[in-house]
């Protein structure tokens, strides 16, 4: 507890890649939860111990693929249904895990535990410079309200520059 | 079957690829219509398999270049959709545990089921729910002169976790199939007899099929007709509306009217409430978040039996997290979830059942809600 300030929290917590369990790094973090004003981001601060893995060979076989379609990518519900997702959409679904812990970030208080539970619908926008931008809908999961909160996303990409979310709002439920 | 890739270069070949198209009627997956084929452009064909040969040949004489893109279609497909093989005397021929099911197949299901296994297994009426649909639990019980003590599993109680009904049902089976051959099994049902209720949000769970994947609560109608569904697990009789809760119907955890207000609750609670004597255990499945959850939601005050409760529960991660690692907290739901009334858990250990829990099967939020097929064998057998 800090007085008129908020709250702050200590963690010590190991990231896992999710692409290779077996791939571990520790990491210390700071988290901050603003007293008060509710639309401000918690502040966090971190600090990884060693190195994350190096993914340049995977990003630029994603980066080029995209680059090379005739026509933008389109795509509605990743995962489906049943939970499946194809190999083709993967990255896609990564990208957007990526950015939705960004949007998560933004919105989280400490009575409040979002999850990613669907890309409803994603589509790529034609640029002219070397980045990639998709246009993301996505359902984010409340764990304590339950509620599923659809939200706009637009996500820019580039191997060398990594991921930026350009804008963000929450959707529209339809009735 | 095989889809074969090809670059058209000239017209002369652009020109035989469109009549080998036509005349042996083969499936062009890229471009849709042969008129679309263009030189220096992909062209993706699916040959059937008897004419393999045939088409390659025809390439070959016409000096047109491919490349195998898929060697063997049905094993793709297979891939992508498990097929049990083995054979199940007892249970379905067929009926495949590692996939998810729609409700006329459940209920299909249930009705082989009893039938299969008549001696131990038999289907009993429960109640209907709000859209008029029939809730039915499967009694397993072995003859015997003494009256023994129930254990009741519930799953479904929201409709998106599917996982739970999957699991309901792949217990059922791994009962049914190994109850003569393993003793802990066959002692367990020389004592005691199982209740299992595969879908008790029936309405819920037809509707996450066919209009909204991520629905959660009942479809009874509110505000006529504006707003829908009752969170079941608000709705129990347990300081019913008191906290974790939303009196406004289009809230994902909406307690309803009143306490039981739903047909679904009632059905269920008017038969535990009459044989609670003999119910030992409480078990309701959800999902996800890996926790095996204790009372109470709905207030940190512990339950009477609390370090017996926690003590079994403790047993049964540790057996859990045995099988494949995955750790599953164990705790109170008011101490280690949210705070929650009305849930189902809270109210049978209320009423008297001394060992009341809530599973909250895998994951851990990655995949959440739609937890992919392939999960589905690994969840149950741990859980099992």
């Amino acid at each position: 507890d800090i007085d008129d300030v908020g709250h702050r929290y200590h963690l010590e917590l190991v990231l896992e890649d999710i692409l290779d369990k077996d791939s571990t790094v520790n990491c210390t973090a700071e988290v901050l939860y603003h007293l008060g004003n509710k639309n401000i981001a918690p502040d966090v601060q971190f600090t990884i111990e060693g190195e994350l893995k190096n993914t340049d060979e995977a990003d630029n076989i994603f980066y080029n693929r995209i680059k090379s379609l005739e026509k933008e990518l389109v795509a509605e519900n990743i995962p489906d249904s049943h939970g499946n997702v194809s190999p083709e959409m993967e990255p896609i679904r990564l990208l957007a895990w990526v950015a939705s812990g960004y949007v998560i970030w933004q919105n989280s208080t400490e009575n409040t535990k979002f999850q990613l539970a669907q890309i409803k619908h994603v589509k790529q926008v034609k640029r002219s410079d070397e980045y990639l931008e998709f246009d993301y809908i996505v359902l984010l999961h409340e764990m304590v309200s339950q509620e599923i909160i659809p939200w706009q996303m637009t996500v820019l990409w580039h191997p060398q520059h990594g991921v930026q979310v350009t804008q963000d709002s929450r959707h529209p439920k339809h009735a | 079957d095989q889809v074969l890739h090809i670059v058209p270069e000239t017209f002369q070949q652009i020109q035989h690829l469109q009549h080998l198209c036509s005349s042996l009627l083969l499936d062009l997956w890229k471009p849709l219509l042969p008129e679309d084929i263009w030189a220096g452009e992909d062209l993706h064909i699916r040959v059937p398999g008897p004419l393999v040969q045939e088409v390659k040949d025809s390439l070959d004489q016409h000096m047109i270049f491919y490349k195998v893109l898929i060697p063997d279609v049905q094993e793709l497909v297979d891939q992508s959709m498990p097929r049990e093989s083995s054979s199940h005397r007892q249970v379905p021929e067929g009926y495949v545990y590692t996939q998810y099911h729609p409700m006329e197949e459940i209920y299909q299901w249930m009705t082989q089921i009893q039938k299969s296994n008549s001696e131990l297994v038999t289907q009993h009426y429960l109640g209907k729910t709000i859209e008029n649909r029939a809730m039915y639990y499967l009694q397993i019980s072995q003859p015997s002169d003494k009256t023994k003590k129930i254990i009741w599993m519930d799953c479904g109680i929201h409709a998106r976790e599917w996982i739970s009904p999957a699991f309901c049902q792949w217990f059922v089976k791994e009962i049914l199939q190994n109850y003569k051959s393993d003793p802990k099994i066959s002692r367990f049902l020389k004592n005691l007899d199982l209740y299992i209720l595969p879908v008790l949000n029936i309405d819920g769970y037809i509707y996450s099929w066919e209009k909204d994947r991520l629905w959660r609560k009942n479809r009874s109608p509110h505000m006529n007709g504006i707003c829908y569904g009752t969170d079941l697990n608000r709705n129990f009789n347990s300081s019913w509306g008191s906290v974790g809760i939303s009196y406004n119907c289009s809230s994902e955890i909406f307690c309803g009217s009143g306490p039981e207000s739903e047909p679904e609750t009632r059905a269920v609670a008017h038969f535990i409430e009459r044989k609670k004597s003999d119910i030992l255990c409480y078990l309701t499945i959800h999902s996800y978040g890996q926790y095996i959850l204790t009372p109470y939601g709905s207030t940190t005050k512990p339950p009477s039996n609390s370090e017996e409760l926690m003590h079994v529960a403790e047993k049964a991660s540790a057996a859990l997290m045995g099988k494949y690692g995955t750790r599953y907290e164990v705790g109170s739901t008011s101490l280690i979830l949210y705070s929650n009334s009305g849930s189902s858990r809270d109210w049978a250990h209320m009423i008297g059942i001394p060992f009341s829990y809530t599973f909250e099967l895998r994951d851990k939020g990655t995949h959440g809600f739609v937890l992919p097929p392939d999960q589905i064998q690994p969840t149950c057998e741990e859980t099992m």
